[in-house]
């Protein structure tokens, strides 16, 4: 008898208190995320816009030698894998609005307080939303950057970034390739989980998006405009955007302020930050 | 018997719906947001603070001569001024005589050959002169001809006619001026007659194949042209340098000088005594320039360039601070534009105030324009305020912390901050008419972020090659950033990579405005029909 009292009343911190009910957590978010039409149009938005300009942008690339003469890696210094990858810079926006979407329009609409009454053990709901989301985003992901690869591989060598010319085509069959690419997934599977605690520390779509993207470009630009050289590479050593991507450098790695899967990381921390946030507004604030 | 009762009519007068009422309910909504107006703010703190960092947090360092190491205000070049007072470089070597009053001379070049800092030259050698370590050949912006100097000082007004290695004739006058008369190489076979006379003010160039039939090039007038100047023979030869072209690391790498020397024959007009002059020789440098005279046939070498420094020119001008570089938060600033303009309609939606404005003014399209007045008017001022926070405070601060400005005219200064301020007014109309396309705040947020501020970011982020981050800034609504523009590409300056890095864009100013007034107009028209077709 007193146990099952025990078992019926609700936890209010720890490992239960997460995981208690999290599969119909997860498979309720799983519905409402599936079944809304837009969520669709994301994921088809996020993989065309990664892949069109990506390939644009290997299609424009011109070879122009410099000191040593002629097309080789020394003197253009091009890096296809980075080239192919080019279009995650605006397949990112797409990823977050996406994660964005899915904690914002619920506040937008009031739907979060049927969510919460259905499911009172709030992190649980957030537990089961972020693993909704970085499941889709890892979608989002796998297609553009596997359409990017293909863009690539189909339209540098014809640029000039061929392996005549000493090259690298881009391929999963090479270690650092599979970094860059691999690692781009990844970065998008971030991304969305940085844009999905900021929502729901915000809780407003408009303002998510805005500070979202704010922190990704802007930190970026304001690293690289510092005119003061220490400063400058210390910003870009914790600027999101600046060394999450630094996982897509196949080329001039060592002079990197940060190791390609240190950079990520850097940006991993950026993510765990904003979902603790996200976390302890959840928790302590009224929905 | 019936009562006739009039119909009831109101005893309050009907009320006005003229656009100005509309203009005035849209600018009290606008302004009694909090949130917006602290929008603004930001925008207009972040638009001026990012260039006031760049000018306040600028520090250099160089190699010293001998190679101590120097930082900050002694690294900062001093570069002679032009007769408008843009920079220049003025070196040459020039076999002159003075000229009193109107006079002509004429030149035959029968040769140019030249050398080249060899293939394994490495940076910042001291010259062919004195090390040797050369091949033959000529730079392509190599000079020869003839020259009138009002004196012998570096900057002073010019106009000259001449052969370059691989540009063929041209008149160039005050540096910045240039026209191209007949292309193709000099030599033996097809030699170049020369003639440049003067006539009060003007100075008329021409050009002739066998000396017989004459060309005019060109006629300039050099204001304020002294009676007494010089007249000569002169030969350049400009710093060679190789493009690197590396994502993060666009840039020029300065080889060392080159050599030209050149061979002038029938030289008539003027009378027979010359003197030779290495002109802005650095006094710890060795002269590279020399001439002979035999007979009529004189033999000029010289090395240096009579030309504008562009802005982002290799060597000492990489050191300086540019205008652009002080309106770099243009960037933040459009980001908080674009997101109150789009939220300005988009809030209406979300809090169904939009049923209450169109009961009220009917004519939906009317209010579109209302609207669109208010966030244009509203941006820009913010953007000329940033712009002139920014470029007017930030060269005061550069210049009180002893740091070298890239000198533009106060025309440029008020052209780049009045355009920055167009730039932000049609942004925040294209931003308000996304909005009202889409009618939801984080997906106007994000295409506007995508439309405007993501294409200024690849193109001067260095995350694009060169060809490509010059098409965005042809095609995207960011086009409009070539209001910006604040120094000018000059096609007879070789060694400078003219990209939106170093703060040139690929349109002209009126290109630009164009392009992004296309697309703020086609998004307002789609937003008007919506809006009219859709039930709000």
């Amino acid at each position: 008898m007193t146990e099952a009292v025990a078992s019926a009343g609700y936890p209010t911190w720890g490992a239960r208190y997460v995981w208690g009910g999290f599969w119909d957590a997860l498979h309720a978010e799983w519905t409402k995320l599936r079944t809304l039409a837009s969520t669709w149009w994301l994921l088809l938005a996020a993989a065309a816009l990664t892949v069109v300009v990506s390939a644009a942008v290997a299609a424009a690339y011109r070879c122009s030698p410099g000191a040593g003469g002629g097309c080789t890696p020394a003197a253009t210094g091009a890096d296809p894998a980075k080239i192919s990858l080019t279009g995650v810079y605006l397949g990112q926006v797409i990823v977050a609005l996406l994660a964005v979407l899915a904690v914002g329009g619920e506040y937008g609409t009031g739907m979060i307080r049927v969510t919460l009454a259905a499911t009172p053990r709030r992190l649980t709901v957030l537990a089961a939303k972020t693993v909704v989301v970085t499941g889709w985003a890892l979608v989002a992901g796998l297609a553009s950057v596997a359409g990017s690869l293909l863009a690539g591989r189909l339209i540098l060598p014809g640029h000039g970034l061929s392996a005549a010319n000493g090259y690298v085509v881009p391929s999963l069959a090479n270690g650092t390739d599979l970094r860059a690419f691999g690692g781009s997934v990844l970065y998008l599977v971030l991304i969305a989980v940085l844009a999905l605690g900021v929502t729901t520390a915000v809780r407003d779509s408009a303002v998510a998006i805005g500070l979202v993207l704010g922190l990704l470009y802007l930190f970026t630009i304001v690293a690289g405009v510092i005119p003061n050289k220490d400063l400058s590479r210390h910003l870009e050593q914790i600027a999101p955007m600046t060394t999450g991507l630094y996982i897509q450098a196949t080329e001039g790695v060592a002079a990197l302020p940060l190791a390609p899967w240190q950079g990520l990381g850097v940006l991993a921390l950026w993510a765990a930050g904003a979902l603790l946030l996200g976390a302890a507004v959840l928790r302590l604030r009224d929905a | 018997m019936t009562v006739m009762t009039p119909p009831y009519r109101s005893e309050l007068s009907s009320g006005r719906d003229g656009f100005g009422q509309l203009l005035h309910a849209e600018w009290t909504k606008f302004r009694t947001v909090r949130g917006w107006i602290i929008g603004l703010v930001i925008g207009l703190i972040a638009m001026a603070g990012l260039g006031l960092i760049t000018a306040g947090g600028a520090q250099s360092s160089c190699q010293g001569q001998g190679g101590s190491a120097r930082s900050g205000a002694a690294c900062m070049p001093s570069f002679p001024l032009g007769p408008a007072g843009e920079p220049v470089n003025d070196s040459f070597y020039f076999v002159h005589q003075p000229l009193t009053g109107d006079g002509t001379i004429t030149v035959r070049v029968t040769s140019m050959t030249g050398l080249l800092p060899s293939a394994n030259a490495q940076p910042g050698s001291a010259g062919p002169a004195s090390t040797g370590d050369t091949r033959p050949g000529l730079y392509p912006w190599a000079k020869a001809g003839i020259i009138i100097k009002e004196n012998l000082n570096q900057g002073s007004a010019y106009a000259a006619m001449m052969v370059a290695a691989d540009n063929g004739v041209r008149m160039q006058w005050n540096y910045t001026g240039d026209t191209p008369g007949q292309p193709g190489a000099v030599g033996p076979a097809n030699p170049r007659w020369l003639r440049l006379t003067r006539s009060g003010d003007v100075i008329t160039g021409y050009e002739s194949a066998d000396g017989t039939h004459w060309t005019q090039v060109g006629a300039v007038t050099l204001s304020g042209l002294p009676s007494a100047v010089q007249v000569g023979l002169f030969a350049a030869s400009p710093q060679y340098t190789v493009k690197s072209q590396a994502f993060a690391g666009t840039g020029t790498i300065g080889l060392g000088p080159t050599q030209v020397t050149a061979v002038f024959d029938h030289v008539s007009g003027v009378g027979d005594a010359w003197t030779g002059a290495d002109i802005g020789r650095p006094e710890d440098y060795p002269g590279f320039g020399d001439y002979h005279q035999a007979g009529g046939r004189f033999t000029v070498t010289g090395t240096g360039d009579i030309a504008p420094i562009p802005e982002g020119h290799g060597g000492d001008a990489d050191s300086a601070l540019t205008v652009s570089e002080f309106l770099v938060g243009t960037f933040a600033g459009l980001i908080a534009l674009g997101v109150v303009a789009a939220l300005f309609i988009t809030a209406e939606y979300r809090r169904n105030l939009i049923r209450v404005t169109f009961a009220a003014s009917p004519r939906r399209g009317r209010v579109l324009a209302a609207k669109a007045v208010v966030v244009a008017a509203v941006s820009f001022v913010v953007g000329v305020l940033g712009a002139a926070a920014g470029v007017l405070l930030g060269t005061a601060i550069a210049h009180a912390r002893g740091y070298y400005v890239f000198p533009v005219s106060g025309a440029t200064e008020v052209k780049v901050i009045i355009g920055t301020g167009l730039f932000a007014a049609v942004a925040a109309v294209l931003a308000l008419a996304i909005g009202a396309i889409v009618r939801r705040g984080a997906a106007a947020v994000a295409i506007v972020i995508v439309a405007i501020a993501v294409p200024i970011f690849l193109a001067i982020s260095a995350a694009l090659p060169l060809g490509a981050a010059d098409w965005v800034l042809r095609v995207t609504p960011a086009a409009g950033i070539a209001l910006q523009q604040a120094y000018t590409q000059y096609g007879q300056v070789a060694g400078v990579i003219y990209s939106p890095l170093s703060g040139y864009y690929p349109l002209s100013w009126w290109a630009g405005l164009l392009v992004m007034c296309a697309w703020a107009a086609a998004a307002l028209a789609g937003a008007a029909y919506l809006l009219r077709r859709r039930d709000a």
